[in-house]
């Protein structure tokens, strides 16, 4: 494995390891991380680093709803206008064109229920493209972004063996 | 104490020296262990998937003695890789983990009074299985000096000329230590000089980080004089579904199976399922596995680096053998439990030749790893 997929795995892992930890990790000298992480960042290859939130765990919750959503193409509009148009909302966590039933799959957040359904009622849905919105509300979090959300001690091994 | 009950062959072996240390840790909450010689993954999904279908199938009947045909021959055609050739019918053997092949083997091969030269520092399971069978245990001590490599220095200075067996183990548990094929050319030389069969326990075969794993037998005229032991424990994370397998010399292999037969019968069937499923279909969560076991061992050596702890690069498995900061690893082993609650084993566990180190294990996620490695660092200052 190369040094700058290797790295983005780690950091894609653990976004807070220091220089110094993901030196020790994949045998390079620091200064050749921080070289590649820059690159990594020029490039445009990574975009921001961000926590994991157990919100269940915390004592208050954002809703979050995922969104489906179809929309017509015309001559002078494309998937890429609609995208550019709809991440400008900061209610849009993620946005993404996926192949199959729908169009767009959108991850929305906002304070209450009532606040979700008015984004997408009054904010989504009026944008001339789109044809149809399924809202699919976030009842349970098990795991996000390949961080399980348990108590992290299933390890039954004995403590010390042969 | 000794008892006119039990057998004097028993009573003469001491219980293992890594069970006190266990207990000792055992008592202690907030224990992080880097005691545990085996993987902290699960076994991949498919090949418990395997295990599952196979039961829901009602496949839970004995196998053949030797075990399932086809995992046979998925076996032999998988150790092709590292220069193996094995017939599935005549030269190899399902056992349960690769302990049963390792008591088969002492059996199948060991006489009353024979010497068995045993590559140390070792797994605490080879002298003891030596003594069960009646033999005579030479120890073989490999040298920090060699990053505990064998060598024809060592093998001649400890006697092993008269040896009838040779037990190693490499990669290395406890060491790490991985031998090239230079290394291993020039202790063949000896082997056949001095007409000495070769245990070879090839169990981490799969866990080697600095170029391949090459095996004893792959020499020229070795097949015919080693039993290789591997197993489906260390590079699947199976340990708990206890399967391995030992390749040989179709006579020995053939003996060994005598007595499987009258023992064991079968090696459990639904891992058998499960391993036929992984060597053909796993690779992918083995390479994952090796990936993540050697960043921490890049994490770990370079730690020991900057706390000034001496320590050889140890290229394989799933440990580190540093030096113990004081000449007493027991010591120092308990004085660390005790204080900072990092549990690594003595080296003296392991043998004469582990004294004043400690066994590392870095089958633990990196959190755990780093915590240790700070703990360790200001119990050291």
């Amino acid at each position: 494995m190369d040094a700058r997929t290797e790295l983005l795995g780690l950091l894609r892992e653990n976004a807070r390891y220091t220089i110094s930890d993901l030196a020790r990790l994949t045998d390079l000298p620091e200064a050749t991380i921080e070289a590649t992480i820059a690159d990594l960042e020029d490039e445009g290859v990574l975009r921001g680093y961000q926590a994991v939130v157990d919100w269940g765990q915390y004592d208050s919750e954002p809703v979050r709803a995922n969104v489906e959503l179809n929309v017509t193409l015309d001559h002078e509009t494309g998937y890429d206008d609609i995208a550019t148009r709809l991440a400008k909302f900061d209610e849009i966590r993620a946005l993404r064109l996926v192949s199959g039933d729908y169009d767009f799959e959108l991850e929305v957040e906002a304070d209450s229920m009532s606040a979700v359904s008015r984004f997408i009622s009054e904010q989504v849905a009026p944008v001339p493209e789109v044809t149809q919105t399924v809202t699919h509300y976030v009842m349970e979090s098990y795991k996000e972004n390949g961080v399980v959300f348990d108590d992290g001690h299933d390890d039954d091994r004995l403590s010390v063996t042969p | 104490m000794t008892s006119d009950r039990l057998a004097n062959r028993v009573q003469g072996v001491p219980p293992s020296g890594i069970r006190r240390f266990f207990e000792l840790a055992e008592e202690m909450d907030d224990v992080i262990s880097l005691g545990v010689g085996e993987p902290d993954f699960t076994a991949p999904s498919r090949a418990r998937a395997a295990a599952i279908e196979s039961l829901e199938l009602g496949r839970t009947s004995y196998t053949a003695n030797r075990g399932m045909r086809r995992l046979r021959a998925e076996i032999a055609d998988y150790v092709q890789k590292w220069e193996l050739s094995y017939d599935p019918d005549d030269e190899l053997l399902i056992t349960t983990g690769a302990s049963e092949g390792l008591d088969l083997a002492f059996r199948a091969l060991v006489d009353p009074g024979d010497v068995v030269a045993v590559v140390q520092p070792s797994y605490v399971s080879y002298a003891p299985g030596v003594q069960f069978a009646g033999g005579e245990v030479l120890e073989v001590q490999t040298r920090p000096e060699d990053d505990f490599a064998l060598t024809p220095a060592v093998l001649a200075a400890s006697g092993a000329d008269r040896a009838d067996l040779l037990v190693c183990c490499y990669p290395n548990n406890p060491t790490g230590a991985t031998m090239t094929a230079t290394e291993i050319e020039a202790v063949v030389e000896f082997i056949k000089e001095h007409d000495i069969f070769v245990l070879s326990d090839e169990i981490y075969a799969e866990l080697t980080y600095d170029g391949s794993h090459t095996s004893f037998a792959s020499f020229d005229g070795m097949a015919d004089r080693t039993v290789v032991l591997n197993g489906f424990s260390k590079a699947y994370a199976m340990t708990g579904l206890r399967l391995g397998y030992a390749m040989g010399p179709a006579d020995v292999i053939g003996a060994m199976n005598r007595i499987h037969q009258y023992t064991m019968l079968s090696a459990p069937t639904t891992p058998q399922y499960a391993a036929i499923e992984a060597i053909t279909e796993c690779d992918d969560a083995v390479e994952r596995m090796r990936t993540q076991y050697n960043r921490r061992r890049n994490f770990v050596l370079s730690r020991f680096e900057e706390m000034g702890m001496d320590c050889f690069e140890a290229t394989g498995a799933f440990y580190a053998f540093p030096k113990a900061p004081i000449e007493d690893d027991t010591a120092f082993a308990e004085n660390l439990l005790e204080a900072e609650r990092v549990a690594m084993v003595p080296g003296s566990v392991f043998g004469e030749g582990g004294a004043g180190h400690l066994r590392v294990s870095y089958a633990t996620g990196l959190d755990d790893l780093r915590v240790a490695m700070d703990r360790l660092e200001s119990y050291l200052s």
